[in-house]
């Protein structure tokens, strides 16, 4: 039995910053090695908080590749003072890490199935670890589908990337702008009108979804209209999560803390807490 | 040239007249053209007579707005199984912005004055036209008030 103590998750791990990478106008990813160890294994789905000092925390999602967890990936919009604060740190810069937490995508239970990813805005970050984990595994998955919206062809996150997963043979990659110029050779319109298109096994198929919740509702209300059955949706969840793990409240919704509960839930398990006004 | 009877084929296989009755697609295959366009092709102009509606076979087409001394701008693409061009029902029956093909573009397109006189005559088939182009113009509406939410902005 191993006697090394168990680290504290109120404790935040220095980590520094090995490389940063402008992606849009106010999004930004950084890419950490811990202090004190050489790997940082996760799970796709789950998140870690990431300390400013001086400044304070915020939950970030892992966007890296799980099957590389030597370097931890952090994908983040600058939206509020400690983003503000995190997107001004250069590489060398040092960055405390609590984590990680919360549930992930159900990549496993997906095995044998269909798998369509849909993800709106900077959405694809928290999906990027399930994308990356589909296809190091790809034989053991069905038809692969990754639909993407965005505002416009400036804001979409990951260009290349999607490039790249578009170019392989086995798996379809759609994208779509709410609005472009002509140099825009892609979609214009909604996400979901990407679905009906993507030609995958309404039946035997898991969808994860990701992006601000009302593009989740239209998102699920266009599946289900397509005939995928509420079992097979899930969904990621955002809320204030402060402690990480289920102490503080912050994060309540109904009776589900976000950050130790989700943030990956079944969509059948919250359908009714999302039809609730002002949640 | 493609017979009557050629496009009433291809009318069958495009979902807007899945399911009509024979008689009524050969009826309305009597004002149809297969029609073909290359890249960067207008289709139609913001203002002009909107004199054909178009059901693609394979292809997308950009819906655009003009802009004074600037490209256009892309309020949306449609693809192979849509629909468009329903100005042709609604006076003073003239395109609402300019539509261009993205990529080669195949269509059937329905000539307006003589679908009018048709649908004029029979109203059975009115009725059937207009029963598909309601949900076609509800699902559009939906669409585009989804995208007045910004639902991608700052959260």
């Amino acid at each position: 039995m191993s006697t090394q103590p168990k680290p504290d998750p109120m404790t935040p791990v220095p980590f520094t910053i090995v490389r940063r990478r402008q992606e849009l106008k106010d999004t930004f990813t950084v890419e950490l090695t811990p202090a004190s160890a050489n790997r940082f294994a996760f799970q796709p789905g789950q998140f870690n908080m990431l300390y400013a000092f001086g400044v304070g925390e915020v939950p970030i999602s892992i966007s890296g590749d799980p099957g590389n967890p030597e370097k931890l990936v952090h994908t983040v919009r600058n939206v509020g003072a400690v983003t503000d604060a995190l997107s001004k740190l250069k590489k060398g810069a040092e960055i405390g890490v609590r984590g990680p937490f919360g549930s992930p995508w159900p990549i496993v239970e997906a095995e044998g199935n269909d798998v369509v990813i849909v993800a709106g805005g900077i959405g694809l970050a928290p999906l990027r670890p399930a994308i990356e984990h589909v296809l190091a595994n790809r034989s053991k998955y069905g038809r692969f589908v990754i639909l993407y919206g965005a505002r416009s062809p400036a804001d979409v996150l990951y260009m290349k990337q999607l490039q790249n997963w578009r170019g392989r043979l086995d798996t379809y990659v759609d994208v779509t702008v709410d609005h472009a110029g002509r140099d825009w050779a892609g979609n214009v319109g909604v996400v979901t009108r990407l679905i009906g298109r993507a030609n995958f096994d309404t039946h035997h198929v898991k969808v994860f979804i990701c992006g601000p919740e009302l593009m989740m509702r239209f998102t699920i209300k266009e599946l289900s209209d397509q005939g995928v059955s509420k079992d097979d949706i899930y969904v990621s969840m955002e809320r204030n999560m402060k402690c990480a793990i289920g102490h503080c409240g912050h994060c309540q919704f109904g009776g589900h803390f976000i950050c130790k509960d989700g943030p990956v839930f079944p969509y059948a398990r919250i359908e009714s807490l999302m039809q609730v006004r002002g949640m | 040239m493609v017979k009557v009877e050629g496009l009433d084929k291809l009318m069958a296989e495009h979902p807007f007249f899945q399911g009509m009755d024979e008689a009524s697609r050969k009826t309305l295959s009597g004002c149809a053209r297969n029609e073909r366009f290359d890249d960067g092709d207008y289709i139609a102009h913001e203002g002009k007579a909107a004199e054909r509606f178009y059901f693609i076979r394979s292809g997308t087409v950009a819906l655009e707005f003009h802009m004074q001394g600037q490209d256009g701008l892309i309020i949306e693409t449609l693809h192979d199984g849509d629909v468009f061009g329903w100005s042709w029902m609604v006076p003073p029956y003239e395109w609402a912005y300019d539509i261009r093909a993205v990529g080669l573009t195949r269509v059937i397109s329905l000539e307006a004055t003589c679908l009018r006189k048709k649908l004029k005559k029979d109203n059975a088939l009115g009725f059937e036209l207009y029963s598909r182009f309601v949900p076609v113009m509800a699902k559009r509406l939906y669409s585009a008030r989804q995208q007045l939410t910004d639902m991608y902005g700052k959260s």
